[in-house]
């Protein structure tokens, strides 16, 4: 029986303010415990929220960027819970009228054949809400402590339609998402520190079926390949569920990534009942259209756009461009090798094929690249001019990268330019044929392939310094 | 003189205090409360030592050191804040509220913390984890609530003046069965931040004094927008003593039809309508008008306040402040800490409130709530097209026994019948004494404004006051 995954993803995004949400607590990372509190969200008896306003104007940002419709009033609701890291356990959220709804987020997954068609994922909803405390455990002996840093720090959470239809997809919603995000600058959408999070709602139907399966929703994710291994765990879970005449029951699993498998926290009839009702110490109030437009007025080229563009200004295939483009960066670190005039397509496949894989291996991010653009150009160019092949230049970056040195000085110091000096080749091809007469006259007599050997031989005698097409050059016209 | 100070209006001690020194005031309502407080109860805690005086100004403040005593749902930092409740017995605030930090501002003294119902939940100050407020009118009767002890400290002349809160009458009622006057102003016209929240869209701090003018003078310290408090208005604060003029000549005042109906004490009923026919023959035009959505005030505010209520609560948990009782685990921890730390009132406002929230049941209660509310706002609305004040009574009846409607929660809630409305229409009320029952017990009334007009309730409040001379009646205590 063929079956067809349905995925929605719930991501809780930590908006890059400098205060919370509600008060002028700072909302730095990795402060000493309960630094960042005051008596509003610690939830001191008398306190009173008061909304941060750059908080809002990142969450219409983000409507934006995901062409959602604002909302005309801003609206905030309580979520009633007893939880300890909940001070006043309830969490001003958005409840029948988030400040975003109803936008898109288009995809683009590569296919086995190649190919990358763009799918459209609709953006349910993106509200507002503040987020909860933590809970300490580690080395505590009778009980747990809590740190309420990070209660009241903004969070907007971005609902997609059930609209994705494997793990590849879900993954590649995130990876756009956060791209869209980061071009926004509204937050830096670290996993590790806990400013971005997934959640994930995931069914299965048979093929051809129109209504949806029973749902589980699947927490705890560190990162985006984890979304992809848990999805694929749970989908194959509940076609073994079906596929052995039982029913998947709605409930909330965690993902254990040392396991690799989903485990069952609650089910629907122990699920809470959070008894929303409007905040009332936050007045609604109108967002202008004016206001919305000034927003829409401040963003920035986002990723698609930004793809396109180079497609169409630097002829890149839509895959390089959409590599470039997907972190913000890197798409600025390869526009910043065009500005020291490095060719387009060139950089385009340098950065990709060798930079990124040097990047890897060191685990040293984009920005912090020891081969700054210009050095990077500088190489490129060396290749465009024939001062050195394109198979040395694979042995000058790596030296750049530990070095830090230009592509020129690596080159002068090492002797490493190309020689194209055509007596000084022409002298090494006449001992190269004599030493090998059988393959030329092979060559002679119609075996093509033989020449590949003969420029081999050429380019060993020169230490790798030849210019392989003058060598090739050369070699045709002595054995014509 | 000085035997008599503890009898001063604000606007007195603060003449006196500006030319000499607060301090024999002080010293005289400090004799006087450990005389008194005994019997009555009104103050929780009070410490002469711990007194917050105003810091010397080089230039004359306002209030001149003059004390003021706080209900004790209003946080002052470095003290004890516990809204007369076992679950926040012994709670510090880390802050002040932004009304102590306008009244230290103004340099008054901060003087003693007044009983109340346990969270503001009750109409007669019986409710309080602390032990029972007595009127001191008549030691066998309740001074009303929630804000009792602000009410009984001013009647008592244990206090000059005291703040209060009201989210369905809690300041008005107690004046009233005390014999003082006390102002819920528009909501939002004072800050709330620091107001140990009941019914958020409701709670309004206001105060408890010996006169209007007195009324005023405070109001004029407390009122204005705070940045603190989203649902503080920024509208301009007047001058609140330059509207007291005594001159109703020409003020429309309408006798909501739906207010003098059974069930209203008949000596109230005969004292408001003389009130009403004092105005009449000062110059004013008094006229019938209606309310008509009255008959569901009562029941949408316990929907609805009690359903701010039990989120309001949520946060006494027993995890960062007040009572935690050990238990075996976390679930234990809560049912046991809310259990003990709470009484029974707030336990039945906290169910009631839990229910009327809950999935099924939030159309049907809440949101009809909220929906009838608006109801009765437009009442308002209307009726001040054609009148500029409303006059009626504070409460059905006088102060009642202790202990009469401890046993009939539906009793006690309908002694708020009257002042529930206002709270609704988050529209200004003063209650000031009309008169006094067979038995010496005082009557009062009430005056209701448009939204932010309160110059025109202190104006027909002062003139009635002068004319009757009503707040110059002591409890013979």
């Amino acid at each position: 029986m063929d079956y067809e995954p349905v995925i929605g993803l719930e991501v809780h995004v930590q908006l890059g303010t400098r205060s919370k949400l509600f008060c002028a607590c700072s909302t730095e990372f990795g402060s000493e415990p309960n630094k960042n509190t005051c008596p509003v969200c610690l939830g001191w008896p008398g306190s009173l929220p008061v909304l941060n306003e750059e908080a809002l104007k990142f969450a219409i940002k983000v409507g934006l960027a995901l062409s959602c419709e604002v909302s005309s009033r801003l609206k905030f609701d309580r979520k009633n819970y007893f939880y300890p890291d909940l001070p006043k356990a309830y969490q001003i959220s958005q409840y029948d009228m988030p400040v975003n709804k109803g936008g898109f987020l288009l995809v683009e997954v590569k296919t086995p054949e190649g190919g990358m068609p763009e799918k459209k994922i609709g953006i349910t909803r993106a509200h507002l809400e503040e987020d909860a405390g933590k809970l300490l455990h580690e080395g505590i002996k009778d009980g747990s402590l809590v740190d309420y840093n990070r209660a009241g720090m903004p969070l907007l959470e971005i609902v997609s339609e059930p609209d994705l239809r494997s793990p590849e997809e879900a993954y590649a919603y995130l990876v756009s998402l956060k791209a869209i995000l980061q071009y926004l600058e509204v937050s830096d959408c670290n996993m590790e520190e806990g400013s971005l999070r997934c959640d994930a709602n995931i069914s299965v139907r048979k093929k051809g079926e129109t209504q949806f399966g029973t749902r589980a929703e699947i927490k705890n994710m560190n990162s985006f390949k984890a979304v992809q291994k848990a999805a694929q765990y749970e989908i194959e879970r509940q076609i073994n569920v079906l596929e052995n005449h039982e029913r998947v029951i709605q409930e909330t699993r965690l993902w254990n990534e040392m396991k690799g498998q989903t485990f069952s926290m609650r089910s629907k009839e122990e699920a809470h009942d959070y008894r929303y009702f409007p905040e009332p110490d936050l007045v609604p109030f109108t967002i202008s259209r004016e206001t919305v437009e000034a927003i829409r007025q401040t963003l920035p080229e986002l990723p698609a756009g930004r793809a396109k563009r180079f497609m169409k200004d630097y002829a890149l295939s839509q895959y390089d461009a959409f590599v470039l483009v997907q972190e913000k960066n890197l798409g600025d670190y390869y526009e910043d090798c065009l500005k020291e005039k490095g060719n387009a397509k060139l950089v385009s496949n340098w950065i990709q094929s060798e930079l990124l894989a040097l990047l890897n291996a060191y685990k040293v991010s984009i920005e912090k690249s020891p081969v700054k653009p210009k050095d990077l150009a500088g190489l490129v160019r060396l290749i465009e001019n024939n001062t050195i092949s394109g198979k040395m230049a694979k042995d000058v970056l790596p030296a750049m990268f530990e070095t830090g040195q230009s592509a020129e000085a690596i080159v002068k110091e090492k002797g490493l330019e190309q020689v194209s000096d055509t007596k000084q080749i022409e002298a090494i091809a006449d001992r190269v044929i004599q030493a090998n007469p059988k393959v030329a006259d092979d060559f002679r007599t119609g075996k093509k392939q033989a020449l590949g050997f003969l420029v081999g031989q050429i380019m060993k005698e020169s230490k790798g310094k030849a210019n392989p097409q003058l060598a090739n050059q050369i070699l045709e016209q002595k054995l014509k | 003189m000085s035997d008599n100070l503890h009898q001063l209006t604000l606007k007195k001690a603060i003449e006196i205090a500006s030319k000499q020194s607060a301090q024999p005031i002080l010293k005289t309502l400090t004799e006087r409360i450990k005389v008194l407080n005994p019997r009555i109860n009104a103050f929780l805690r009070f410490d002469p030592e711990k007194i917050f005086l105003p810091s010397p100004a080089p230039y004359p403040l306002p209030l001149s050191g003059v004390p003021i005593s706080i209900k004790d749902n209003i946080c002052i930092q470095g003290r004890q804040t516990t809204c007369a409740s076992k679950i926040l017995a012994g709670h510090v605030s880390p802050y002040d509220a932004t009304v102590i930090e306008k009244l230290k501002n103004a340099g008054a003294a901060i003087f003693g913390q007044c009983n109340m119902d346990e969270f503001a939940f009750g109409s007669s100050s019986e409710t309080s984890a602390f032990g029972i407020v007595r009127n001191p009118w008549d030691l066998e009767r309740v001074p009303g609530g929630s804000s009792g002890g602000s009410a009984a400290a001013v009647a008592a002349d244990m206090a000059i003046a005291a703040l209060g809160s009201d989210t369905g009458g809690s300041i008005r009622q107690p004046a009233s069965f005390c014999g003082v006057v006390g102002l819920k102003p528009t909501y939002g016209r004072v800050s709330r931040y620091g107001l140990i929240a009941f019914g958020s869209s409701f709670d309004q701090i206001g105060s408890i004094t010996k006169t209007v003018e007195d009324s005023a003078i405070l109001l004029n310290v407390l009122a204005g927008h705070d940045h603190r408090d989203s649902t503080s208005a920024n509208e301009p604060v007047p001058d609140y003593t330059q509207a007291l003029k005594r001159d109703v000549r020409g003020l429309k005042i309408g006798l909501p039809a739906e207010y003098f109906v059974n069930g209203l004490d008949p000596e109230v009923a005969k004292s408001v309508q003389a009130a009403a026919e004092t105005f009449k023959k000062l110059g004013a035009e008094i006229k019938s008008v209606s309310l008509p959505h009255t008959q569901y005030a009562v029941a949408v505010y316990y929907i609805v306040a009690v359903a701010e209520a039990s989120s309001n609560l949520g946060r006494f948990d027993g995890v960062e402040y007040g009572l935690r009782v050990p238990a075996k685990d976390l679930r234990e921890m809560y049912f046991e800490t809310r259990d003990q730390g709470f009484g029974q009132e707030a336990k039945r406002r906290i169910l009631l409130g839990t229910f009327v929230l809950s999935a099924g049941y939030y159309e049907a209660y809440y949101l009809k709530g909220q929906k009838v509310r608006t109801l009765i706002r437009q009442d308002f609305e209307r009726a001040f097209k054609e009148a500029d004040l409303l006059l009626c009574p504070t409460a059905p009846t006088a102060a009642f026994k202790i202990g009469e409607k401890m046993e009939d929660p539906l009793a006690m809630y309908l002694s708020d019948i009257f002042t529930i409305p206002v709270n609704l229409a988050g529209i200004p009320a003063i209650s000031i004494p009309c008169g006094f029952t067979s038995s010496n017990l005082p009557i009062g009334m009430q005056l209701m404004a448009r939204p932010f007009d309160e110059e025109t309730l202190f104006r027909a409040a002062f003139t009635f006051e002068q004319e009757s001379e009503l707040y110059k009646r002591k409890p013979n205590l």
